[in-house]
This record gives structure tokens, C-alpha cells and sequence, in this order.
């Protein structure tokens, strides 16, 4: 049995560049035979990235993160990536074996037992698992599955020309495939269920239409599998006979080709079989590992996206770290550099390993992190520090400007200490941020807005910011830097991903947001500690979109804090049920049961997904009963609520608008342009406006878009509370400005996850618009287009090389005196509004 | 109020910059001595009622410029459009104390009448803006106009498909009638609605196009029928077809309709506009011919 010092698992990104790695190694001693061997089950190296579409572009994320490899990576092509490393694998004379599959993995450190499917056997003393989370495509599990025409992957959809294809699959990969399919070819869905409930809901919609449509070249059968797949006898027919199992019995069709897109098999089983641990039974979560990579079994290292790092050059800095690591060389990680830039600001003298060991220890939520995941969250999170002001304040951000002038040449620029003042505002109310605040040393201060503004002092190993983390909300209160104070601000995407694999850092979060919303609400005097018993009794409920909190005439005993989404309250009518009222995340709804009045007024439905803290009325009556409970305020709220539902209620028609608006999705908007079409003439100033203050692409359909009452409400982006285009953006270019505006930044690459998750179709892929002559040119000499966007402009050479970018209205973040559509109408038709004047549109509709 | 109307823009204050106005120059014109001469563009409150009046019309020119100048902070363009449409008004007052009521064949009151027109059909304008879009809401009931047309193509479709299952003589007659339905076509055509739809109709004498105005002829020939079908499955076809016409005949006007508002809408500034390049030419000539009778 050959044996080795190191096997290497899986031939990415990783795998390569471990064995790059250990190849250099052996040349240096001087070894004649390898001390380690690299192992791919497929036929070539990088299968996930070989399977990528021709031409995709790869980024090299994190940008200011250094490449540690012997191989090279840099952003580019897939074509040019994988020649680099193909070249690196010819003149490193990497020990390399294709086609070998691992079926197992045995023995403990020093002597592990790795075979494959073909039953050879190798020996290792250490090994490296590098098989990414891509898994095996899972296949047809029928007779014929392994026909050459039967694919697992659909590279060019164009590549097919009037063929009749099965497309075997009901989730989104399929979807795509099959929809691209429809435009050349006679296309089939089998869909083994009645339904395409696991897709995304843009793909839903896209592939009822095209079924649907008797002009589109795709049909679905549904609750359909195959039962065989066989060569076709009749040389005239094509090439496959297929025979299907339906709901009605059996049915046997021709056609050219099939493509399965089942999904993967993920390798869990695989890495459980070795004896790794994985600490929850979550689909998304990662094996415990050492600073060195190490899993639980000694020996068992794991690299890549499978031990959390889905991006190439951590998993090639990892690659380089692990071998090094295994012979004994304890480097520092190549992200260690910035760490160190992250300190650099902060008045101690201890080393950065050190100090994100330390910083664990003094916040309690974070003690039990895996190690990993908390330096991960040091380096993508922002650290400040305060000084008095005065000469050690000048002094810190003397040494900062220096180091800053050192990494100028970098793009982007390494995050750093961010040195603050004592006293300084580390954010306003009012302002939209979602990010999270840690304290890892000194005091901050929350201060409420008015009416009554309440100061409370937090300490070592507090956090807050959580409520914009969990609602989108803008800032409630003002956060007050103390005197030397440290303190960790973590972007939103960490936050959530820590909270989705950390149910501590999750219950954690959870908890203290209960606590603070019960003080905001009931007793704002109160310390955390004596609403501990009470938040410990209240419960955290989540609805469904259309889902109802409680029914009209049912007897009352609890009410309800909305953490995030929205609420509807309607009223039966002799007409069928009627909007009264809506209620945005942060308030309060159904506290009309526990102050008064017992029976339901209304219905209580979510208009989105929701989370609400539910609190019962023993809860309730301990918390209002305390000497300083803010009663008078609440007491007035419900007997104006009262007043407005029943204005609503009397008015059907205001009922019936705000109805409407809520179902444009209008209830998680921030910022929307209504058009009214009483005032509007059609000019179209608007869309010049947009289109002339955006490089000559309108990002705003005005004439599209659904009507009632008069009011319009035309196709653009309405700033939603928790915008559904930033939840799938790779390189995180959609950000929120502190005033709330959404918009795309110039990293955009062009994949389009936005423009399918945007339930509102306010997104286009477009390229760049060429240049037009000016104004005054086109007024005069009528050169050019004049003002708008050009219908079917062409885009020049270099537009089309650097591809399609997302475009969507940015509400003019930019543009210095706001939103051009509103500043362009020359009736006044077009307003911007936010969604606490919903109410002064619905009511003030005298037209 | 939530969407105020550029009238209403911040309380109307260009309807009081404009009154003000109006009082300052009659004012001045009323200082005129009517002793020495009567009052014209001559005197020196003639010459100031001037100067305002052509700065003012460069102004109100401007507005061309405002309105596509999409990053300009100088106020909104609701604005500017609102104290265009006033202190346009105001103008004619101006202007026409400017000239003293003197009238000749010359330049100086070409000018005065192009600016008229220009004025006049700046009304005209104002008036439509105000009046057609509620009127074009309400027609298109909320949609938009391809909506009404997707309607239309799908009533023109079900009624072909059903004619089919008629006799001959109605299959050709609906047919044609649906070719023949002309809607819109040239300026004049679309601003009065003409209507030019015609329909084939056989008879025992051969066939011969009928004009079928608002699409009625061809509902009345197909109700003729009705009394003398042959089968009860036609006479149930035609109850049919009579219903989808007259449905038809229902969406046709509301195009119609459609047509001829937003065409007023649209065509005075193809007046006011070209009037007011003429005006500037001409106000230039004016102004220089003054210059020799200095």
C-alpha cells in the first residue's frame, strides 16, 4: 500500500494549492519521490469551477485579503483562471490522480486508511479534506441514467437547436435550464410533484407564464418521474426512448436529450463517516476546527467552503497554511496582517493573537465561539476606539494617518482602527444603519429621543444596535461614546450569519432585544435587570406572509410587539373585509385587548414574513403597574388608533386605497413615487429626468405599473425596509445609505441574483449607455436623441466587454437636491413618500 | 393636500407676485401725462413696461431650459412652470400697457400678436392639463391605453372565431368590419375622432362597403339576421356576436375618446412653442427698429 506523509483530498482551489505547497516542500529536500498525493474523483481539476458558464467572470474577493499560494489567482475569466492553474500543475509536477473517488476514510493520526471506489488503497500519515460543498450531482435513479445523453449540467443552452428536451428537476437550476431551453428547442418539465414550491419566487412565476402560454415552446408534466431511459431503436426517431411514470399509468415519449438537475448530495454523510463532529443537524453548518485547521480527529484537517471559507483565496491561503502547519511550521494565517491593522489604534501593547483571544474572553456571548469564527469576525467588522479629546486623541489619529498613507496603495483599503472622540455620536436616531455594536472596553451611552430623553450606561460585554440588526429600522436612540471606550461594529450579513449557525450568539441577541423593547414601551426607568423575570415569559412568534396574529371578535389576553415586517388590521363589513389601519415594525398591535377594551376589534394579519413578541396580560399588568410605567402615553395611542380605525372604517374607499397600496407591496416600502393621475399629463419628465441624472438609463417606468383611485404607482424601486436585492448580492454592492437610500455600487458584476429576488421587477440588467451631445446642442442644432433614455441604444465595444450592470432607482443618493423625478414634474403629478403619510394619501382623496 | 396642482403651487404665491404686478405697472402707466403725448412704448414708463416685458418673456422662454435641466437645485420645476403660467398672464397686462393700445401694421404689434397667440394658447393649454388627465383616468378606467387595445385585439379575436360559425354573409360582413375600424390616423383625425371604419356587406346584388360610424351599421346588419335565422344554434351564435360587437363598440369609443384627449393635450404646445420662436424673431426686430426712431 503506497504511503504518504499527506493525502490531499479534492482537487479545488484549495487541494491545489495544498499540493503546490507540499510539492515545494519536497523539492526543497530534495525528495525524489512525493511525500503526499493530491485526489480527484473527476476527470480534471476545479470541477465546480470548470462547471461554471463560459466566459463567467471570477472574482478575487476579499480584495484587501493577500494571496498566499504557490499557484497564482487573480480576478478574471474562468478560462484564464483555469489555464493558470493548469499551467501550475504541469510545471510543478503535482502528484495528481484523476477519476479517483474516495468511498473511505479510516485509522487515526499517522496511519489513515484511504480508499477508493476502485478499492485501491493508500496510507497517510496526516489528511487534508478539500471536497468543497458541492457534492455529487444526485442522479436519475433510473435504468439508463448514465447515457451519454442524459446530463447533469447544462453549460450553453444554446448550444441545442430544435431538439425535444427533458428537463428533469423543479427547483431553480432546472427552471433556468428549462426556460433557456424553451427559446430553440421543444421542452419538457417532469416535475414529480403538482407544484414548483421549492423555487425562488421569480422562477415561479417565469415558468407558470411559459407553461401556460400556448406560443412558448415548454410544457410541464407534473407529478411525473422516469422510470427508464433506453436508446432509441427506430434509427428515423430521436435518439432516446424515455419511459415515464405518471399519475395515470405509464407513457413512453421520444426525445434528443435530458438534463437532471436534482441537486447535489452534499458530503456530510461522507465527512461524518470519518468521525468529524458537526454541532447542530442545520444543512448550512461547518465541523469544529483548531487555529491549524484541525478537526476533531486528530490528523483530519478541512479546508475550503467546507470549513466555512467559500471564497478561492482564503481557500488557497488555507491550502498554504495547512501544509505548513502539518510539518510543524506554526506561520502566522496571511490574514494575521489584518488583524494587526485592526489594533493598530488601540492604547495596548499585547500582540493581535493576544488581543482577539482576550476580546473573546471579556464578551461573554462570543466565549464559546469556535476561535475561527470569532478572528472571522474581528476582521469583517469595523473596530472604534475613543480618546478625550485633546493631544491623545491627535496622537491616535496621528499614528492611524500614518498607517493609512502605508496601505494607500492597497484597493480597497484594509479596514483599521477608527478613532473617535469621547463624547462623539457613534450614531443619530433617524440614521439607517443595521450594523451591530460589541463593548469591549470603556462605557457608551444610549440616549432616547424625545418625549423623555433617558440615558442608560452599557459596559464590557454589552452589545446594542440590535434593533436595527433584526427590523431595518432606522436608529431609535443616540449611541454616546464614553471615555476609552473599544468598541466592535459588525456589518448586518455577519451578524445574521453568525446568528443562523450560533444558537447562543442567536438567543443572546434575541433576549436583550425583548428587554429593551419591553423598557421602550412600558417601563423606560426600569433596569435591565429587573425586566430580566419578565422577558424571560414573554414569547418571540413569527408569521408567515398572510398569516393572522389574532381574529376580530375573539376575546383578547395579549398583545404584541412587531419586531420586523408589517401588520394589517381589517374589519368585517357588509361588503366583505376592510382596511383600517396598518402597522409597521417597532409598534405595538392588538394592546387595545389588554387596556380596556377585551374582544378583537379587528383582524391582525401579516402582510409580510414577521416577527412579533407576544406578551400576555400578567406580563403586561407587572409591567404597567411598576411606580414609573409610562401609561398616559399609551392610553392616548389607543383611543387615537381608535378614532383613526373608525374614520377608516366609515370610509370604505380610503379602506379600499390603503388595501391597495398594501397589496403593491407598498407595506415594506421606505421611499416610493406615486404618480397622481389626475394631475399627470404624460410628459414624461420624470423618466428624462432619471434618465439624463443616471448615465442616460432611466431607472423608473412610469406609465407601467398598477392603478386605483387615481393614485399610480409606477415601476421603481421602493426602498424596502429589508430590501430583498441585498440578501443574494456576491459582492455585496447594494448597500443602505445613513439616510436610507438603496442603491448599487460600481462593484456590481452583473450576475442578476437581484433582479430575480426582487419581487417588484423594479431592476434591469442593462449595459452602459454611449455618450449624447448636450443640451443646448440638441436644442438648437437637434443633434442627438434630446434628453431620456435612447429607446434600443447600442451600446459601444467597451460597454459590452465590461457586460450587463444592475441598475434600479437609487431615490438620487448622488444628485445634490434630491429625487430629479419629483424636482422634473411640471404638475406636481409625482411625489415622493415615505410610508407615514400613507394615511394623509388615503384620506385626502377628494378627487 | 398630499399632491397639490401646479395652480395651488405654495399657496398660489405666483398668482400674488403676478397681481402685484399688474398693480405696480398700471401704476406706472397711469403716471403717464396724457398732455404731451398719449401714452405708448415711448415714454419712459413705456420703455421700463418694456424692458419688463421682454425680460419676462426671455424668462418665461427659459422655462424650456429649466425643465431639462435634471440636476439644476434652482427651485423644482412645478415651480417654475406654476410662475410661468402666472406671470405669463401678467405679461399680457404688461405688455399691453406697454404699447398704449397703439396699433399698427408694423412690426412692433406683429410682435404684440404673436405674443397673443403665443399667451392664448398658453390658456388653451393650462385649460387642458387641468380638465383632460381626470378625464383620460376615468376613460381608461386606472389601466393604460394598451390595455383597452389588448382588449380590443381579444374581443376582435372571439368575434371573428364566432362569425365563423355564421352564415357567410356575416363572417365576411365582421370580418371587414373589424380590418375596417380605423382609430386615430392624422392630427385632424385623431383631435376630432373622424371615424372611416366601413364594413362589406353581401347582398343579393353583390357587395358594397358600407360606412360603419361608431361600429353601429355592423351590429344592426348582424341583428338583422337575427329574426331570420335558419337554425336555433345560429340564432344563439348571433345573440352572441351582437354582444361581443357592442362590446367592442364600447372599447372603440373609449379608445376613441383616449385618442382625442390626450391629443388635445398634447398639440398646443406645437402652437405655443413655434409661436414663441416666431415671437422672439420678431420681438428682436422691435426692439432694434426702436433703436432708430431713438
Amino acid at each position: 500500500m503506497p504511503t504518504f506523509n499527506i493525502v490531499i483530498i479534492g482537487a479545488g482551489p484549495a487541494g491545489l494549492s495544498a499540493a503546490a505547497r507540499a510539492a515545494d516542500r519536497d523539492r526543497r529536500a530534495g525528495r525524489s519521490t512525493p511525500s503526499y498525493l493530491l485526489l480527484e474523483g473527476f476527470n480534471e481539476h476545479a470541477k465546480t469551477i470548470q462547471r461554471y458558464q463560459k466566459g463567467k467572470h471570477v472574482m478575487a474577493e476579499p480584495g484587501f485579503l493577500d494571496l498566499r499560494s504557490d499557484f497564482a489567482f487573480a480576478a478574471g475569466t474562468r478560462e484564464k483562471i483555469l489555464g493558470a492553474w493548469g499551467e501550475g500543475l504541469k510545471r510543478g509536477g503535482v502528484n495528481i490522480r484523476y477519476g479517483a473517488e474516495v468511498k473511505k476514510v479510516s485509522g487515526s493520526k499517522g496511519a489513515f486508511a484511504i480508499q477508493l471506489t476502485s478499492g485501491e488503497t493508500f496510507q497517510a500519515a496526516h489528511v487534508i479534506l478539500a471536497i468543497g460543498l458541492e457534492g455529487n450531482p444526485r442522479k436519475l435513479g433510473a435504468q439508463g441514467e448514465d447515457h451519454e445523453r442524459v446530463q447533469y449540467q447544462l453549460d450553453d443552452p444554446k448550444e441545442f437547436r430544435d431538439e425535444t428536451i427533458l428537463v428533469v428537476g423543479a427547483g431553480d437550476s432546472a427552471i433556468e435550464n428549462a426556460l433557456a431551453l424553451a427559446e430553440q428547442n421543444d421542452t419538457w418539465i417532469l416535475n414529480r410533484g403538482k407544484e414548483f414550491s421549492r423555487a425562488k419566487d421569480a422562477n415561479l412565476n417565469a415558468v407558470v407564464a411559459a407553461i401556460t402560454d400556448p406560443r412558448r415552446r415548454l410544457n410541464c408534466y407534473y407529478e411525473t418521474s422516469i422510470k427508464s431511459v433506453a436508446p432509441s431503436t427506430d434509427p428515423r426517431a430521436p435518439t432516446l426512448t424515455v419511459v415515464l411514470q405518471t399519475a395515470s399509468g405509464e407513457k413512453t415519449v421520444q426525445c434528443h436529450r435530458i438534463i437532471a438537475r436534482l441537486g447535489a448530495i452534499p458530503p456530510r454523510k461522507f465527512v461524518e463517516s470519518i468521525g468529524i463532529k458537526f454541532p447542530n443537524d442545520r444543512s448550512d453548518a461547518i465541523p469544529e476546527l483548531s487555529r491549524h485547521y484541525e478537526s476533531n480527529v486528530p490528523g483530519v484537517y478541512v479546508i475550503g467552503s467546507l470549513a466555512g471559507y467559500p471564497l478561492i483565496k482564503q481557500a488557497m491561503n488555507q491550502g498554504y497554511d495547512v501544509v505548513e502547519f502539518i510539518h510543524g511550521n506554526d506561520i502566522k494565517p496571511a490574514d494575521h496582517p489584518l488583524l494587526e491593522y485592526q489594533f493598530h489604534g488601540l492604547p495596548f501593547e499585547r500582540s493581535a493573537d493576544e488581543m482577539v483571544e482576550r476580546f473573546q474572553q471579556l464578551i461573554p456571548m462570543f466565549r464559546e465561539l469556535n476561535s475561527l469564527a470569532f478572528r472571522e469576525l474581528i476582521i469583517e467588522s469595523d473596530m472604534l476606539a475613543s480618546y478625550s479629546v485633546g493631544a491623545e486623541h491627535a496622537d491616535a489619529e496621528h499614528k492611524m494617518a500614518q498607517l493609512r498613507k502605508k496601505l494607500a496603495g492597497k484597493d480597497p483599503q484594509p479596514r483599521s482602527t477608527r478613532i473617535i472622540r469621547e463624547g462623539e455620536s457613534i450614531y443619530e436616531p433617524g440614521e439607517f444603519g443595521t450594523s451591530f455594536f460589541t463593548i469591549v472596553n470603556g462605557e457608551v451611552m444610549l440616549e432616547t429621543a424625545a418625549p423623555q430623553s433617558i440615558r442608560t450606561t452599557l459596559g464590557r460585554g454589552e452589545f446594542f444596535g440590535e434593533m436595527s440588526l433584526l427590523s431595518g429600522r432606522p436608529r431609535l436612540e443616540r449611541a454616546i461614546a464614553g471615555a476609552g471606550c473599544i468598541v466592535v461594529e459588525t456589518p448586518r450579513r455577519t451578524m445574521l450569519k453568525l446568528m443562523n449557525s450560533n444558537e447562543e450568539v442567536r438567543s443572546g441577541i434575541d433576549w436583550i432585544f425583548v428587554v429593551r423593547e419591553l423598557q421602550r414601551h412600558f417601563a423606560p426607568f426600569a433596569s435591565l435587570r429587573e425586566l430580566r423575570a419578565i422577558a424571560a415569559r414573554v414569547t418571540l412568534r413569527q408569521y408567515k406572509a398572510g398569516q393572522v396574529l389574532f381574529k376580530e371578535g375573539e376575546v383578547g389576553d395579549s398583545l404584541f410587539v412587531l419586531r420586523s415586517g408589517g401588520v394589517t388590521l381589517s374589519r368585517v363589513q357588509s361588503e366583505g373585509d376592510k382596511l383600517v389601519s396598518q402597522v409597521r415594525s417597532g409598534h405595538l398591535v392588538g394592546e387595545m385587548a389588554l387596556m380596556g377594551d377585551p374582544v378583537r376589534r379587528e383582524t391582525a394579519t401579516a402582510t409580510v414574513a414577521s416577527d412579533a413578541i407576544e406578551i400576555k396580560r400578567k406580563e403586561f399588568l407587572e409591567l404597567t403597574r411598576r411606580g414609573d410605567a409610562r401609561l398616559d402615553p399609551l392610553q392616548r395611542s389607543v383611543s387615537k388608533s381608535v378614532v383613526d380605525n373608525a374614520r377608516m372604517q366609515v370610509r370604505p374607499e380610503a379602506g379600499s386605497l390603503m388595501n391597495f397600496l398594501m397589496d403593491e407591496g407598498l407595506g415594506e416600502a421606505t421611499d416610493v413615487l406615486i404618480i397622481d393621475d389626475s394631475l399627470c399629463v404624460g410628459c414624461d419628465n420624470c423618466e428624462k429626468a432619471c434618465a439624463e441624472t443616471h448615465g442616460g438609463v432611466s431607472r423608473l417606468d412610469r406609465e407601467a405599473g398598477a392603478t386605483y383611485a387615481n393614485v399610480h404607482i409606477p415601476i421603481a424601486c421602493r426602498h424596502c425596509e429589508q430590501p430583498h436585492c441585498m440578501k443574494d448580492c456576491p459582492p455585496n454592492a447594494i448597500r443602505r445609505s445613513e439616510d436610507g437610500e438603496v442603491y448599487i455600487n460600481d462593484s456590481c458584476i452583473g450576475c442578476g441574483n437581484c433582479e430575480a429576488n426582487c419581487p417588484y421587477d423594479v431592476i434591469r440588467m442593462v449595459y452602459e449607455a454611449p455618450k449624447k451631445p448636450g443640451l443646448w446642442s440638441w436644442l438648437l442644432f437637434a443633434t442627438g436623441n434630446g434628453p431620456g433614455e435612447q429607446p434600443d441604444y447600442q451600446p459601444t465595444a467597451k460597454a459590452k466587454e465590461k457586460g450587463k450592470k444592475a441598475v434600479k432607482c437609487d431615490a438620487c443618493v448622488s444628485v445634490s437636491g434630491g429625487p430629479a423625478c419629483v424636482r422634473a414634474c411640471p404638475t406636481g403629478a409625482a411625489i415622493r413618500i415615505g410610508p407615514e403619510q400613507f394615511i394623509d394619501l388615503v384620506e385626502e382623496r377628494k378627487r | 393636500m398630499i399632491h397639490r396642482s401646479l395652480l395651488r403651487y405654495r399657496g398660489a404665491r405666483y398668482l400674488w407676485w403676478a397681481l402685484i404686478l399688474i398693480a405696480g405697472s398700471s401704476v406706472l402707466y397711469a403716471t403717464q401725462n396724457r398732455d404731451i403725448q398719449p401714452p405708448n412704448g415711448g415714454t419712459w414708463q413705456g420703455y421700463v413696461l418694456g424692458t419688463i416685458g421682454a425680460l419676462l418673456i426671455v424668462w418665461l422662454t427659459l422655462l424650456a431650459v429649466r425643465k431639462r435641466s435634471y440636476r439644476s437645485t434652482n427651485g423644482s420645476v412645478q415651480g417654475w412652470t406654476s410662475a410661468h403660467v402666472y406671470l405669463g398672464s401678467a405679461l399680457l397686462i404688461v405688455a399691453t400697457l406697454h404699447c398704449g393700445f397703439q396699433f399698427g401694421w408694423n412690426v412692433h404689434t406683429l410682435s404684440y400678436v404673436l405674443m397673443c397667440i403665443v399667451i392664448f394658447s398658453g390658456f388653451f393649454g393650462l385649460y387642458s392639463y387641468i380638465n383632460n388627465p381626470q378625464l383620460i383616468s376615468s376613460n381608461r378606467e386606472g389601466g393604460a391605453r394598451s390595455l383597452l387595445f389588448a382588449e380590443l385585439f381579444e374581443l376582435d379575436k372571439q368575434s371573428r372565431s364566432l362569425s365563423q360559425r355564421c352564415a357567410p354573409a356575416v363572417a365576411i360582413a365582421v370580418d371587414s368590419g373589424i380590418e375596417r375600424t380605423t382609430l386615430g390616423g392624422g392630427v385632424y383625425a385623431q383631435l376630432f375622432s373622424r371615424d372611416h371604419s366601413y364594413f362589406l356587406r353581401e347582398s343579393s346584388k353583390g357587395s358594397a362597403l358600407v360606412r360603419n360610424v361608431d361600429q353601429q351599421a355592423l351590429i344592426d346588419h348582424v341583428a338583422e339576421r337575427l329574426p331570420r335565422a335558419e337554425k336555433g344554434t345560429e340564432a344563439a351564435n348571433l345573440q352572441q356576436l351582437i354582444i361581443l360587437l357592442c362590446r367592442r363598440q364600447a372599447v372603440v369609443r373609449r379608445l376613441r375618446r383616449d385618442i382625442r384627449l390626450s391629443g388635445w393635450l398634447k398639440i398646443w404646445l406645437y402652437f405655443h412653442v413655434p409661436m414663441t420662436v416666431a415671437l422672439l424673431v420678431a420681438l428682436v426686430l422691435h426692439i432694434v427698429v426702436t433703436f432708430f426712431y431713438w
